[in-house]
């Protein structure tokens, strides 16, 4: 399921709602799971799963091609941790 | 870094500032997003969000674990998990400090 069919799939369940608000309405959700993400905060959906970011140190790399030495810099990672609800729905 | 939680209550919140729909509209739509995708996960299909990351079912075969209070040796069984991967644009902007 891409972004566009989720979409139409709530505007199918939704017919008084105007697609471009349903689309707003998606683009928001996770435009706010983002920006919270950008601010080190966490995203807790009970039942669905946690978003939160890890931090990776800086570490010494090698190009692949070449066998270069790199320094790669801190970074931080997006995560996600499913929930303990839809692990089970999973795993019935 | 502040730290906060952030939790369906803010994502409700938003939505009801950005789209002018009912706060209880709004908490109910959010929930169907949550749902819809959950829902695909569950029939093993993959679920891909453009610009944020897509969301696939991997199988994990059986293997043996430990119970690390008593050492006893169990079985984990198969199952299928989660993975998620996020997009190029999510990753660079949990690294954004200021710059671009």
């Amino acid at each position: 399921m891409t972004k566009s069919e989720l979409i139409l799939k709530l505007a199918d369940a939704n017919p008084h709602l105007y697609q471009r608000d349903i689309e707003t309405l998606v683009a928001t959700v996770f435009e706010e799971i983002t920006h919270a993400l950008e601010h080190g905060d966490r995203v807790e959906l009970r039942g669905f799963g946690a978003f939160s970011t890890k931090q990776r140190d800086a570490r010494t790399g090698r190009n692949p091609r070449t066998g270069d030495s790199v320094e790669v810099t801190e970074k931080n990672i997006p995560f996600f941790k499913t929930g303990k609800q839809l692990r089970e729905k999973l795993n019935p | 870094m502040s730290g906060n939680t952030i939790t369906r209550a803010q994502l409700s919140e938003a939505v009801y500032e950005e789209v002018g729909l009912s706060r209880n509209e709004s908490a109910n739509l959010v929930e169907a997003v949550l749902d819809e995708m959950a829902k695909s996960l569950i029939d093993g299909e993959t679920v891909k969000i453009s610009s944020f990351g897509s969301f696939a079912i991997r199988h994990k075969s059986q293997r043996m674990g430990r119970n690390p209070k008593t050492g006893e040796e169990v079985p984990i069984l198969p199952r299928r998990v989660i993975i998620f991967k996020p997009s190029h644009v999510l990753k660079n902007r949990v690294n954004l400090k200021g710059d671009s």
